[in-house]
């Protein structure tokens, strides 16, 4: 094959990842009925963390996990005004997000000096060749959600939290419970596709280097339809586009950088605007619920 | 309606938040206390420093009144960044471009007149797309806020360059905003002053501000007394992004005199903690403002005397949000 399409083919790949990584827990979150807009910041987050851990340690699988622990634990900040305060899901996934720039912000020019210096992170190992951990990481978390969602007893219920909070916890099933939990995979997912990040192409964290990238996983579970193996495709639509567009950009294009750069974002609308998405969403989105006991 | 409770909260918060910024800050080995005095220091100490908050309430005050209005109605504008930045764009285009035909006023107030227009057309873009295929303006404003952040970057390497051609940024305005007397603050703070009271007059005192409130408070009973949610939507974006603009216009007509990347540090983000901590309210949003505007102006003064980022001032904006939302219970009565 020509080298200039495998390179295309293999970015293409690599900038899906921490879409569809960030897209799947946010499907999760969402079929429970919890909008969480904050996975932007969830995802900074999880970059920084395993840009902090991964690079002292060298350990990419450290780097990972504590991606994953940081993304979690702002998903419970969240969690706790959202399902349990009941305050709104948009203003507090918003607070979120800038909550998170800060917050890294501060770690990142605090922290850099004093301990990390000229360090650079570990990069995540292929397990078979051509098969990076994160990309095989991904399809099984794609493959494990479905079957969860489609094919087991919690999913249904998890579903149903999301569909019809009030009915379901008529029949007993455990609304803010299943709520707390998916939304909190989500934040562990998108603090793993922040962590891909640094661990798989950059080898260092820049302060808001998401840039956006949460809000194009949002758009992916609406254009997904919410369903795991529509949401991967959208994963790889956008990271064509977004190879195409580096691409382009390498082979000297004569369109500026800076109109490239738009192109995702563009897409991002353009998709939105015809996956119509009002019927398939969750009837109990961003609904809080108050279970009357 | 409004009681002790609507002061306190908003107090609460802000005090909470503090608390919680100043662990923050121990947590990482800094000092919370010379902190907040070096950040008082720089926000109030001496005239140029309180001159300074003052020129930074600006835009605080009027993409807050975007973000207040849009909230109040239902509609979750989070685009008031991407609006000020087209606000800003249009405004340089048309002051520059019209710099050596018309006299330098005209040009500015054209420059005024086109950054709202920008804005509102900024607005009304997500509102179309709302109105007409369904997409949610959470997430349009937020991609729009790319795209607007990003066109200015291109103009400014592009073609609002300078003649000189040395920096990205545009040619310098024919004049600026002319102070106020016996201050060193532009006078576009008078509309910071002025559209708080005409925002409150449109929404409590006309049939128009009804309307939007009752899409906001009960979009289906509105739709029964014959208003179209639709419509008010569409309004509504048009008008708070025409705010945003405005604030964009008036940032490069009044305090930069040119335009250039990153021309706003987050206004548009730290407009949404202004309008929540004013619980909504237009003329509660100048306090708030102020109080932001005093956070950013000394957080450069923080930074430099007591070595704590400014960037840390992004996570009391955000710990303020969220205390003023889970403070008060009936968040949009």
């Amino acid at each position: 094959m020509d080298p200039a399409l495998v390179a295309l083919l293999l970015s293409t790949i690599r900038l899906a990842v921490p879409l569809g990584l960030a897209a799947m827990g946010e499907l999760v979150s969402e079929r429970s009925g919890v909008l969480n807009i904050g996975i932007e910041g969830m995802m900074l987050a999880g970059a920084f963390a395993a840009f902090a851990a991964g690079a002292p340690t060298g350990s990419a699988t450290v780097g990972a996990l504590a991606g994953a622990l940081a993304g979690t634990a702002l998903a419970s900040l969240f969690a706790f005004f959202v399902i349990a305060r009941r305050a709104d899901p948009i203003v507090c996934g918003a607070a979120l997000n800038i909550f998170a720039l800060g917050a890294t912000g501060t770690a990142y020019r605090v922290l850099l000096p004093a301990a990390l210096g000229q360090a650079t992170a570990p990069q995540a190992a292929d397990l078979v060749p051509g098969l990076n951990a994160f990309l095989v990481l991904l399809l099984l978390l794609a493959a494990a959600v479905w079957l969860f969602l489609a094919r087991t007893r919690p999913g249904l219920s998890l579903r149903a939290a999301g569909e019809r909070a009030e009915a379901a916890h008529a029949q007993g099933v455990p609304v803010l419970a299943l709520r707390w939990g998916a939304t909190l995979f989500g934040g562990a997912c998108a603090g793993l596709a922040g962590a891909s990040l640094v661990l798989w192409g950059s080898d260092t964290f820049v302060e808001g280097m998401t840039s956006g990238r949460g809000f194009i996983a949002l758009a992916l579970v609406l254009f997904g339809g919410y369903r795991p193996a529509w949401v991967l495709a959208g994963a790889l639509l956008f990271g064509f586009a977004s190879a195409l567009q580096f691409g382009l950009q390498a082979a000297g294009l004569a369109l500026a950088p800076n109109l490239l750069l738009m192109f995702p974002y563009l897409l991002t609308l353009v998709v939105l605007a015809f996956a119509s998405s009002r019927n398939v969403a969750p009837a109990d989105l961003a609904q809080p619920f108050q279970p009357r006991s | 309606m409004r009681g002790l409770g609507d002061l306190l909260a908003p107090l609460a918060a802000v005090a909470a938040a503090t608390v919680l910024g100043g662990i923050f800050l121990a947590l990482l080995g800094l000092d919370p206390a010379g902190a907040l005095v070096a950040l008082g220091r720089g926000a109030f100490g001496d005239r140029v420093a309180l001159e300074n908050t003052l020129v930074k309430m600006g835009p605080l005050v009027l993409v807050g009144l975007a973000v207040a209005l849009a909230f109040r109605c239902g509609v979750w504008n989070i685009g008031g960044e991407g609006q000020l930045y087209a606000g800003a764009l249009a405004a340089t285009a048309l002051a520059v471009g019209l710099g050596s035909v018309a006299p330098a006023p005209l040009a500015l107030t054209l420059a005024l007149a086109g950054g709202m227009l920008a804005g509102g057309m900024w607005g009304g873009l997500a509102g179309l797309l709302k109105v007409r295929r369904g997409v949610s303006e959470v997430l349009s404003t937020l991609m729009l806020n790319f795209v607007a952040i990003l066109a200015v970057a291109w103009a400014v390497h592009g073609p609002l360059q300078e003649a000189a051609a040395t920096y990205p940024q545009s040619d310098p305005f024919p004049a600026r905003l002319p102070f106020l007397p016996g201050l060193r603050v532009h006078s576009g703070l008078l509309l910071a002053a002025l559209l708080p009271v005409l925002l409150w007059g449109l929404l409590f005192r006309t049939a128009a501000g009804l309307r939007l409130r009752a899409v906001g408070l009960a979009p289906d009973a509105a739709r029964y007394a014959g208003i179209s949610p639709e419509r008010e939507t569409l309004r509504v974006l048009v008008l708070s992004g025409a705010l945003a603009g405005l604030a964009g216009a008036v940032e490069v007509a009044g305090v930069t005199g040119r335009l250039f990347e990153k021309i706003s540090p987050g206004y548009g983000f730290t407009a949404i903690a202004v309008a929540l901590l004013a619980r909504l309210h237009p003329l509660a949003v100048l306090p708030a403002a102020a109080f932001f505007a005093a956070l950013a102006s000394g957080g450069g003064a923080m930074q430099r005397v007591a070595g704590v980022p400014s960037v840390t001032v992004q996570v009391i904006e955000a710990l303020v949000i969220f205390f003023s939302v889970s403070f008060s219970i009936a968040r949009r009565e």
